[in-house]
């Protein structure tokens, strides 16, 4: 007899996703449990001659659930009913903790699934002084194989493989507690109850189980690091060096692959319109399609790069450092330690940010923090921020060496955090909740990196993004792409006609014509229609129509406002520099003669980027992991408040 | 009452029994049973979180939360 499907489970920290990775390399898929937004990582595994699939459930320290992620083990585990309720389980169990590992393993064995142990980190386990005897063990659950392995090493899967060839069952089973029934929902005292004696049963069988060999027990390596890491300042010195580092690295890495997945979508997109036949199709194509790809792909070398410095950090155990010194300061704004995470991944995009809030199992804590995560800046702002620095801000130095541009930069990321933590403190007394908030993290021991989880978690957190950003993204800029290409009516064509045609066939008399043609089909597209429409809803703010076009485009992505500002100012977009488009942006004026980029609308406009939520994107992120429209939409309601407002302000006062 | 909240660093204590609370159960499952030796290895910058040695395993705790834990 030899199983289907499989479910391996397992405390946190026990190398259960190791043993995932090995067992089934990079032949897994991530999707979703159904109704809940828990990732599911299913893999398939070759055994003898046939497949088998092993559903990696959320890691868990009973199968009382305490969050969403562990309610899925609940059910999953108890409703023989359930789409991914399996035949038999493999429990993973840390060999250094079996006191605490082992209630989950009871727990499992007295719901009559067959079940497999898997004795992982030998190593530590042989360095605490412990052995562990198999004969004691397989005396009392004769059903049940066990394996040792090292999953750090790759040691046993073999084992593993061939016991599930072999198959096991639930015979001889001999309950630890007899007529068990699953405690279910409010029943704590039952589960308290349910809990002692298991570990009383537990204290007692590891009496035997376990021999502590006095020679080999020696300290724990690493204990110094832990007084150094959670110093009242070392602490928070190396938690900011730390953060200071990654941004500078990813910024500086990431600019290249950038600039060549820039260059490349270009040249893709001139050479499809080129080549292929004038048409509808074409411009979709080369004008919608590509470029939204583009503006997707582009991400990806920031993305990547922060979620795999973050991942080593998380793999060290230094993450688990960074949530113990960072709750204290996070609780009074009604976050969580735990929110530092989806904050920080929130800097190179909100959405995986978003998503990186599941692990904070308390509700209100959670919300709170998806709801406040698009306000840390992105890397979209990157470019708008950029651009409009370069434009109103002068190149000067104050108190003598401090970059007046870069100051503002700062400034406008600074704006973003504190926003975010006084919005949340807001949202803290506005959001009612009786759900107790909880700490109780494990501090895993500090060891080096699995590179093998820290790429399949990186690859896994890229697919998400180009799939879940991707296609709103690209399907975004479709529509805006249509709006902005087609007008009402011969209106489009009545204003081309208007243009000039050069008689010269002088290269730049050319480019420039065609330029104004480009422009003139702007202004008079819905798109334009529509800027024109918001026009005297921005103007308090020091915006024209123009600038409400690229306000509008931005929907797609915020990077999206440089392109369509040369578009709008018919000057070919000519990637970093801008040069072009700062001349022409500088050079315009309001009907009085003022300039329209005066300091007090370029700053405006920053701090409009720093509050909008811009980002459709994230919008349908934070549907999906909220399960409602209510959440997004207030999102989307109170960050346009704040931008407008705010916008306004920053105008009076500069102007 | 002496709980886990007041007990000093670096000495080793012995639960006595969890306070009722929605999350006692909870701390339960963590490893605090009754008889449960534990000890507090250090703590976070403002004396809040606690690291507690429990059996081997290190758990962070809120003093919220160990105040839920009676020792002695």
């Amino acid at each position: 007899m030899s199983f289907k499907k499989i479910a391996l489970v397992g405390n946190p920290n026990t190398g259960k996703t190791s043993i995932f990775n090995r067992l089934t390399g990079l032949n897994q898929h991530v999707g979703n449990f159904p109704g809940v937004t828990v990732d599911k990582k299913v893999g398939r595994v070759k055994v003898g001659d046939h497949n088998v699939e092993i559903v990696d459930l959320p890691g868990t320290y009973s199968i009382y659930p305490r969050s969403t992620d562990e309610k899925v083990v609940f059910d999953v585990l108890n409703d023989p009913k359930h789409p991914d309720h399996p035949e038999a389980v493999m429990v993973v169990v840390d060999a250094s903790n079996l006191e605490r590992n082992l209630l989950l393993f009871t727990q499992i064995y007295d719901l009559k699934i067959p079940v497999m142990l898997i004795l992982n980190m030998s190593d530590m386990a042989y360095r605490a002084g412990k052995v562990f005897d198999k004969a004691v063990f397989e005396k009392r659950f004769p059903s049940v194989p066990v394996v040792d392995t090292n999953a750090r090493a790759g040691l046993g899967m073999n084992e593993i493989k061939k016991n599930l060839e072999k198959g096991f069952s639930t015979e001889n089973h001999q309950a630890v507690l007899e007529n068990y029934e699953l405690k279910l929902g409010a029943d704590l005292e039952g589960q308290s109850a349910e809990t002692t004696q298991r570990f009383r049963f537990i204290q007692e069988f590891l009496k035997e189980l376990v021999q502590i060999n006095p020679d080999k027990v020696r300290p724990k390596k690493y204990e110094w690091l832990d007084r150094i890491l959670v110093h009242r300042i070392y602490g928070y010195l190396i938690f900011t060096g730390i953060l200071l580092a990654l941004f500078q690295l990813i910024f500086s890495i990431a600019e290249y692959p950038m600039e060549m997945i820039d260059t490349v979508f270009g040249t893709f997109s001139n050479y499809l319109h080129d080549v292929l036949p004038p048409g509808i199709f074409t411009d979709l194509l080369s004008q919608g399609i590509v470029p939204g790809l583009g503006g997707v792909i582009v991400f990806i070398p920031q993305i990547a790069l922060l979620f795999f410095c973050l991942g080593i950090l998380e793999e060290t155990g230094y993450m688990a450092r960074v949530v113990f010194i960072m709750d204290r300061l996070m609780r009074p704004f009604g976050l969580n330690g735990k929110s530092v995470v989806p904050l920080m991944s929130s800097a190179a995009c909100a959405i995986p940010g978003v998503m990186a809030a599941r692990t904070i199992s308390n509700w209100k804590e959670r919300m709170i923090t998806i709801m406040v995560a698009p306000l840390i800046s992105c890397s979209a702002r990157i470019p708008v921020f950029t651009l409009l620095i370069a434009l109103v801000i002068p190149k000067e130095t104050v108190f003598g060496f401090l970059n007046l541009q870069g100051l503002v930069l700062f400034g406008l990321y600074s704006l973003g955090v504190v926003s975010a933590l006084l919005v949340a403190i807001v949202m803290k007394w506005i959001i009612k909740s009786k759900e107790t908030s909880v700490l109780m993290l494990e501090l895993p021991e500090f060891r080096s990196p699995r590179w093998g989880n820290v790429f399949v978690s990186l690859f896994d957190k890229i697919k998400v993004f180009i799939f879940d950003a991707g296609k709103v993204i690209l399907a975004v800029s479709i529509v805006l792409w249509a709006m902005a290409n087609y007008g009402p009516g011969d209106r489009i064509e009545i204003a081309v006609q208007k243009i000039e045609v050069p008689v010269a066939d002088n290269d730049s008399l050319q480019t420039i014509y065609r330029q104004d043609v480009a422009s003139a089909e702007l202004e008079n597209s819905y798109m334009g229609i529509l800027g024109k429409f918001i026009e005297p809803a921005i103007r308090p703010l020091g915006y024209d129509w123009k600038i409400g076009i690229s306000l509008l485009t931005s929907f797609a992505a915020r990077e999206v406002f440089v392109g369509s500002m040369a578009t709008i100012y018919s000057v070919k977009d000519d990637g970093e520099e801008n040069v072009g488009l700062l001349h022409k942006m500088r050079s315009q004026r309001w009907p009085d003669g003022t300039p329209i980029y005066s300091l007090a609308a370029g700053l405006s406009l920053m701090v409009f980027y720093v509050y909008a939520m811009q980002c459709m994107a994230t919008v349908a992120v934070v549907k999906r992991e909220t399960n409602s429209w209510k959440w997004p939409f207030i999102q989307f309601v109170y960050m346009g408040v704040i931008a407008y407002i705010a916008s306004y302000i920053t105008f009076l006062i500069f102007s | 009452m002496f709980t886990l909240a007041n007990a000093i660093k670096g000495k080793k204590v012995k639960v006595i029994k969890l306070l009722n609370s929605e999350i006692s159960s909870k701390l339960l499952e963590m490893g605090l049973y009754d008889g449960q030796e534990v000890e507090v290895l250090f703590k976070a910058p403002f004396g809040d979180p606690i690291a507690v040695n429990i059996g081997g395993y290190v758990l962070s705790l809120r003093l919220d939360e160990a105040k839920l834990v009676e020792v002695k």
